[in-house]
């Protein structure tokens, strides 16, 4: 069977590599200072979609991504690797979302394309840490979810078998079509760039990539149409303005602490076998190590 | 916000990382290499890849090269280290990898980088030699030992040269998709010497198939898929004009089995192979007898071309060691790199890294221009001025790939020494990679043609004037004003060299030119490859320090060279003769 698979994937700061000035004054991400990056996990999904697509010939896979004009990068490295497209959601009415306004926005994108048969995303962005984003989005659609998904074993007739990745071991688990699933950053990392595809679809663009390149790019979209990046804005969804943007978003930001370890308690053991194995025990109970 | 600290906390992409290699895709030459290549980007409205005009190129190969820096710094660089304690392993007749090598080779296949440099009809990326060559330097750079599987798609070159259009349609296509291929020429008797090539070939009427029967040593990756095999199709004859060049199906089966493998010094996740051939059947590669005289010899270049290559990753890697170490090891009290006797060994390695990428893109881009004519020569009938131009680039090539082969491999071995020496005790250790790279160095002077064989090529280049011509050529090109006085010493050089050369040819004396031959091919070599880093060093500051501390080195050798040369006496070649 041929399946309609949706990523969702999201652009955000490399924060593993963080230097003194990622943070701004009023504490929120300094985004200049830092490289934009493919969210990790959700090059892990990624991953997963592309060899759902393998096993099921005729299958495609579209990235869905939400963010200013340049996080069309995003959907770009997804084509390299393998997705047959994507389409960027952009505009500043969607400025200032938190999980909640991102996901009724996605939520509203994904209802535009119709009938989807697994949505898969990564666990959680690195900027953000919340792992919010994807359960909300199932929930917003009205359909099932799998979290912290290591794997998808299997996807047959209507059901979709996935390992999941859990703090004291794994567990397989079914679930009905249509799925929406979060994948870990223990699932297999994403294929490297295709030198083909790479070659194929490095010229793609975004309307509004082209108009600030100033190019005109009318030709090569009527000779290469798989070269545009469909863009929308908030006129391509349907919405409820009051749930988009700043005002969709009940998260305020109250306060940042940069926190510096400055602790040098020490202790004095005795030699002795009884103490070094208290010392032990106690390391294993406050988790220092184990 | 939280921050994860992980291992690979700095995504290396070896590529991005070294401004010295992108240098390479801005050299003038490129633009006609690209345009030879292209034909006129003929391709593009074929395929969806294919450059649309000479910037697109340009940029189509940064792009790929950006891919294959990041396999090798995410991939193929960590791998190393376990690839080489672990090697590879022969069960029940087949070879199997170290893990690190299978995950190196699946990558590299997955992300479509075999065959860039056949031609898109056969799934190829059509590209120049000069980012082929680059990709066997940065996966050389990661890993020596997985640069010969890696580079071992050389051999589809000569299908797609000299094979006809059934074998190339049966056969690249696969190298593209990632099988692999071995180089089947030497055997326990035939080292150096292949005219004494013994595996039989015969032809069998009934089938109108040609079957391989004999035994191939030292074949590295000799498990591979697609095999090339040189062997002798004509019975009762002994030499060189009695073999031929097949490519061979390795099907798996009881037809060639890998016997044992090697227990080497390093590389050691390369399997060198030890193979037997039983009935294996075989396809005729070109014309009869041809096989040593014409294909292996072509076959050779390439792979010469490869160890240059892998030379020179292998020099970069000791460079980026002996620098990191030198800056962070303290003793009396600050970084030893602020030691004389340290700092002139790292800066020397850095000069011998330039000077040999130097000449590796020289020949690489010679390479590249009769190549491309030799494949238009193929289509079409070239006119007279292209044929004078396709074999002025042969001359130069065939000139500068001895050279290239002998210097680069040479270098490589004296910067794993020196970046051993660096580390001092440590690097003694097996804590640190540059063991592995001393070890991995050493073949490199020896494989495809030893520094001695590279000498016997190279000598008649220099009693023809064939590099005298292009010394001359490099002297009379536009550089920097501020290195006219590097060039007023080369040109001193340089009349030291044509003297002493006048000298030695004037005796006559064969054994006396085969036994200084050497030293005149590296008194060129050094005048060579210091013009190239003041060339290089006009178009880009970066090269200004090596070509400065390059410059000091080669005088001084080509002193060395003329004065031993200048007080030998003839008669003294009895002496060395145990």
């Amino acid at each position: 069977m041929s399946l309609k698979i949706v990523v969702l994937a999201k652009q955000v700061p490399d924060t593993r590599n963080v230097g003194k000035d990622a943070m701004k004054a009023d504490g929120t991400v300094n985004r200049a200072a830092l490289p934009a990056i493919y969210n990790p996990e959700d090059l892990n999904a990624l991953e997963q979609a592309l060899r759902l697509k393998e096993i099921h010939p005729g299958s495609t896979v579209h990235v869905l991504t939400m963010g200013p004009s340049r996080a069309a990068e995003v959907i770009r490295e997804s084509m390299f690797r393998g997705a047959d497209g994507g389409y960027l959601l952009s505009g500043r009415e969607f400025a200032g979302s938190d999980t909640l306004a991102t996901s009724y926005a996605l939520s509203c994108a994904l209802r535009k394309l119709g009938k989807i048969d697994v949505i898969i995303c990564g666990r959680q962005a690195i900027d953000g840490d919340t792992a919010q984003v994807g359960p909300q989005v199932a929930e917003k659609l009205g359909i099932p979810q799998i979290t912290y998904a290591e794997e998808i074993l299997a996807v047959e007739n209507d059901t979709i078998t996935v390992k999941r990745r859990l703090e004291r071991g794994v567990e397989v688990v079914k679930g009905r079509l249509p799925m929406l699933v979060t994948v870990n950053g223990s699932a297999a990392a994403c294929r490297p760039r295709h030198a083909k595809l790479t070659l194929k679809y490095k010229l793609a663009k975004t309307q509004s990539e082209v108009q600030e390149a100033g190019n005109d790019y009318t030709e090569v979209f009527n000779n290469r149409p798989y070269l545009k990046i469909d863009e929308w804005s908030v006129n391509d969804i349907e919405h409820d303005p009051k749930w988009l943007g700043m005002s969709g978003s009940p998260t305020k930001v109250k306060q940042i602490e940069n926190v510096v370890f400055t602790a040098k308690e020490s202790k004095r053991l005795e030699p002795t076998d009884a103490e070094i194995d208290g010392l032990m025990k106690e390391l294993i109970a406050n988790h220092t190590i184990g | 916000m939280s921050f994860c600290l992980k291992k690979n906390l700095l995504d290396m992409n070896l590529y991005k990382e070294n401004p010295a290699l992108k240098f390479q895709l801005g050299h003038p030459l490129m633009e006609k290499i690209v345009a030879l290549k292209e034909q006129n980007f003929a391709d593009k409205d074929k395929y969806d890849y294919a450059p649309q005009d000479f910037e697109d190129a340009i940029d189509s190969y940064d792009r790929i090269l950006e891919i294959v820096g990041e396999i090798c710094g995410d991939i193929i660089a960590p791998n190393a280290e376990s690839v080489d304690h672990e090697g590879p392993q022969v069960i029940n007749n087949r070879v199997k990898y170290a893990r690190g090598t299978q995950e190196n080779h699946d990558a590299l296949a997955k992300a479509g980088l075999y065959g860039m440099a056949l031609p898109r009809q056969y799934g190829g990326l059509n590209f120049s030699m000069v980012p082929y060559v680059m990709a066997a330097e940065l996966v050389s750079r990661a890993d020596a030992g997985f640069a010969n599987i890696w580079g071992l798609q050389d051999c589809a070159e000569t299908i797609a040269e000299f094979a006809s259009e059934d074998i190339k349609a049966e056969f690249l296509p696969r190298v593209c998709a990632g099988e692999t291929c071995s180089m089947d020429l030497t055997e326990p008797d035939a080292g150096s010497d292949l005219q004494a090539v013994q595996l039989k070939a015969t032809f069998n009427e009934e089938d109108q198939t040609w079957y391989l029967n004999g035994v191939k040593r030292f074949i590295t990756n000799g498990d591979a898929q697609i095999k090339l095999v040189l062997a002798r199709s004509e019975e009762g004859t002994n030499d060189g004009r009695g073999l031929s060049y097949f490519v061979c199906d390795n099907k798996h089966d009881d037809r060639i089995k890998v016997r044992r493998i090697e227990n080497k010094l390093g590389i050691k996740g390369s399997p060198t192979c030890e193979l037997v051939f039983t009935n294996a059947p075989a396809k005729l590669v070109g014309t009869r007898r041809m096989g040593l005289i014409k294909y292996v010899m072509s076959l050779m270049n390439g792979a010469r071309l490869g160890v240059g290559a892998q030379s020179v990753g292998l020099s970069a890697a000791a460079y980026e060691e002996a620098l990191a170490y030198a800056r962070d090891r303290r003793q009396f009290g600050k970084a030893i790199i602020e030691f004389p006797a340290v700092f002139e060994m790292v800066s020397m390695i850095k000069a011998k890294l330039d000077a040999s990428r130097a000449i590796l893109y020289e020949c690489t881009r010679f390479v590249d221009v009769y190549k491309a004519y030799e494949a238009i020569e193929a289509t079409r009938k070239l006119t007279p001025e292209e044929k004078a131009d396709y074999k002025e680039y042969q001359r130069l090539a065939d000139a500068f790939t001895p050279m290239l082969k002998m210097f680069s491999s040479e270098f490589a071995n004296q910067n794993a020494y020196d970046c051993i020496q660096v580390h001092g005790g440590s690097g003694f250790m097996k804590d640190y990679a540059c063991e592995r790279l001393y070890r991995d160095a050493r073949i490199l002077t020896i494989y495809e043609g030893t520094s001695q064989l590279q000498t016997v090529a190279a000598i008649r280049h220099v009693t023809t004037g064939g590099y005298l011509k292009q010394i001359r050529a490099y002297e009379n090109m536009e550089i920097n004003p501020i290195f006219n006085p590097i060039r007023a010493r080369l040109v001193a050089m340089t009349e030291k060299y044509e003297a002493i050369v006048n000298a030695v040819v004037e005796t006559k004396n064969q054994e006396y030119l085969d036994f200084v031959a050497r030293r005149l091919v590296e008194m060129a070599g050094h005048i060579i490859m210091t013009y190239l880093l003041i060339i290089d060093a006009t178009r880009d500051e970066q090269f200004r320090t090596s070509a400065e501390v390059y410059i000091n080195y080669a005088e001084a050798e080509v002193e060395k060279h003329y004065s031993f040369i200048k007080a030998f006496n003839i008669d003294d070649i009895e002496l060395y003769k145990a």
